[in-house]
């Protein structure tokens, strides 16, 4: 696997532990809901960055008082057609204002990445023979937007009015 | 009518540059049929029983005569020299090579057309009243509405792997010629008591195989909430919608589950905090409701001489007037209908110089316009009275002038089993059969209004459950068997039809209808008594006793 952000290859500072997995000492870790609940005075203890991975059954609401704990929120997609994501990614940018990283984890195919960066998603962890090329289409493949997204930028219905 | 301005424009050349990268991945092997797939589907592209199938939106039903004779050409350089209309204010094409797509695609891209959202779960091609701006009886146009719609679902980030296809209707009349309540979101324009635009909105309706009239969620949506709302509704549905199932994933199965309260609530709490995101500023309302300014209709008479005249001397004419011919909101103007359904052809199959015809009619007397509808024909929406006969001569000698709209030959029904690979059962043969066991006109204007719709599969695409008559295609043990379904309703008196009892064999559907529509001629208090009415007035009993007891 390989972290793309900003249509680059990033390192990845952080670590994936699973529900059952050792925490290292130190370090930064991804844990999953089920995981955070289960040991959060450990987690919370560590002293060290902290990242929450969502199933796509696990809306941000549920977890919504502990959000500015973490640095990263990890979103799974677990098959393309599973886009309870990007509402997901929304709600975290829009409705609990979260300005950490938005990682989109799991079945991120070519064509979504335009909508996933569009609705907060920031980084992408994805196959090492994914190819770049994909984040440089995403960019530039529409020139303009007729929703309001993440970026704030001016839509259509606005532009056309100064 | 609506002009793409250059934000459409390059957003729909994107659009097609964008496919163009897709089908050349997916035929370089870059891309597996599986990941193709929901692209594809994005952008139209079906495969079918035989071969592809490309699905163009019409939205909200409104065409010019470029954009009919654009989708002349394609038929004739890409398909087999015909269009199927459907259900949905969409034509498809049931043969185009996947090759060919991009540049088809580049065609319709020309005349501001596009297969954009007509699959996939995401939102679909928005309809509306094919009658919009030339009914007297509607509060507004609703196709600014539909046409605001169009522009914000359009590659929504958020909205495009909904857990199931998402189909919007707006009307803005009391009568409903779209169906909003068989719907996800029907929309119906309105004015409250200090005059302000409104909008009702219903929702969670739908066919398939779980019928469900749609339930009223709000009364009044101010325009300036227009698209929050739309957006809460969405959000909310987007998010909480079951996944598990396909068969249980539309929002009607949400709401249903929920409850109306409870999802309203639901909505209610997103709308309070997004509210506002979506702006849609007065002066871009203005704007696109400019584009549907009523066309400068010519000051005459309330009556035309030479209309009546014909009527009086051509019986083949004024049996046209009495289906085709409809009132319209400017004095000396009619809507007139166009039907898909002539003896013999599948209904809503257009021939490439038949379109071609229509295009030149459109353009010559209906001041560019042509209209399609979700019942599969086509209307000329402005068309001066005096006119009207020289339109029908054409129509007439082009096969299309069948005097049968809303008659029981008029017949809605989805491709099944002879084109689609999801059908149980073939519905174009039997529906040509009921044709022409019924062929006789004057029997036809004796029956009165009678909507036969039929489906060749349980997903209902030929929305045989809001059919006064509705057959249902199944499967039983490997032999093809129709159910047959009556008293429904898709207009503002929405219902859902009963079934009738025992399915009826390929050989004796067409008898079982007859004896349905005879039983109803015994029982109607009179000419000026539906069908429906009728049925609504005694119910299923003597129905299921002519059916089935002389078995």
């Amino acid at each position: 696997m390989k972290l793309v952000k900003e249509g680059a290859l990033a390192a990845d500072a952080w670590t994936h532990v699973t529900d059952d997995g050792e925490l290292p000492d130190g370090g930064a870790v991804i844990v999953s809901l089920a995981r955070f609940k289960a040991d959060r005075d450990a987690l919370m203890g560590r002293n060290a960055p902290l990242g929450l991975r969502l199933q796509s059954h696990e809306p941000p609401a549920d977890v919504a008082e502990d959000l500015n704990r973490f640095e990263v929120v990890a979103l799974e997609f677990p098959i393309f057609r599973d886009g309870r994501g990007y509402t997901y990614a929304v709600h975290l940018r829009q409705r609990f204002g979260f300005d950490g990283e938005v990682r989109a984890v799991g079945d991120v195919l070519w064509d979504q990445i335009p909508n996933m960066l569009r609705c907060g998603v920031d980084t992408f962890e994805v196959a090492d023979d994914f190819p770049l090329e994909a984040f440089e289409e995403a960019r530039t493949v529409f020139t303009h937007v007729y929703q309001p997204d993440v970026s704030g930028r001016a839509t259509v219905f606005e532009l056309r009015h100064g | 009518m609506y002009r793409y301005d250059e934000f459409d424009q390059t957003a729909v050349n994107e659009r097609v540059a964008q496919f163009k990268g897709q089908v050349d991945r997916r035929l370089k092997g870059l891309m597996t049929e599986e990941q193709f797939k929901p692209l594809r589907l994005m952008n139209g592209l079906y495969l079918q029983l035989h071969a592809y199938m490309l699905r163009v939106a019409i939205p909200y039903g409104t065409l010019s005569s470029a954009q009919m004779r654009m989708l002349a050409h394609i038929a004739r350089k890409y398909d087999k020299g015909y269009g199927h209309f459907t259900t949905r204010q969409n034509i498809q094409y049931n043969w185009p090579r996947l090759v060919d797509t991009p540049a088809i695609l580049a065609d319709l891209a020309k005349v501001q057309m596009h297969g954009i959202q007509t699959s996939g779960n995401c939102i679909r091609n928005v309809t509306s009243d094919p009658f919009a701006g030339a009914a007297a009886d509607e509060v507004e146009d609703p196709r600014p509405w539909c046409e605001i719609i169009r522009q914000w679902s359009t590659f929504h980030p958020e909205f495009s792997y909904l857990p199931r296809k998402f189909k919007i209707a707006v009307v803005a009349s009391e009568r409903d010629r779209a169906a909003i309540k068989l719907h996800d979101i029907g929309i119906r324009v309105v004015k409250n008591a200090a005059g302000e635009t409104g909008f009702e909105f219903w929702i969670g309706g739908g066919m398939g195989r779980t019928p469900i009239i749609a339930k009223m969620i709000k009364d009044f949506v101010p325009k300036a909430d227009l698209l929050d709302y739309a957006t809460a509704c969405l959000r909310v549905y987007n998010a909480l919608g079951r996944r598990d199932n396909i068969y249980k994933a539309r929002i009607k199965i949400l709401v249903h589950e929920m409850g109306l309260d409870k999802f309203a609530e639901a909505v209610e709490e997103e709308f309070a905090r997004s509210r506002g995101t979506v702006k849609l500023p007065e002066a871009e309302i203005a704007r696109i409701q400019a584009y549907f300014a009523p066309p400068a209709f010519a000051d005459r008479p309330a009556r035309s001489t030479v209309f009546e005249a014909k009527q009086f001397e051509d019986r083949a004419f004024r049996d046209f007037v009495r289906t085709n011919v409809r009132a319209h909101k400017a004095p000396g103007h009619a809507i007139v209908s166009i039907s898909l359904k002539a003896n013999g052809i599948a209904p809503g199959d257009a021939t490439a110089d038949q379109m071609d015809i229509v295009a030149d009619l459109a353009a010559r007397y209906s001041h560019d316009e042509i209209r399609v509808t979700h019942e599969q024909n086509l209307v000329l929406p402005h068309v001066a009275l005096d006119d009207v006969h020289d339109v029908w001569t054409v129509l007439k000698s082009s096969g299309l002038g069948t005097a049968n709209i809303g008659l029981v030959s008029d017949i809605i029904c989805c491709p099944g089993l002879d084109y689609c690979d999801l059908a149980n059962a073939r519905a174009i043969p039997v529906a040509e059969a009921i044709q022409r066991r019924f062929a006789d006109l004057e029997r036809q204007h004796a029956i009165g209004d009678l909507k036969i719709k039929m489906s060749g599969c349980i997903n209902a695409c030929g929305h045989h459950h809001v059919g006064h008559i509705g057959i249902l295609g199944v499967d039983k043990h490997g032999q093809e068997l129709y159910q047959l379904q009556l008293g429904g309703s898709g207009a503002e008196d929405a219902s859902l039809g009963k079934i009738t009892g025992a399915g009826f064999p390929p050989d004796r559907i067409v008898d079982a209808v007859e004896t349905v529509v005879e039983t109803y001629l015994g029982l109607r208090t009179g000419d000026d008594e539906s069908f429906l009415a009728c049925y609504r007035r005694v119910g299923m009993a003597p129905f299921k006793a002519a059916l089935y007891e002389a078995r």
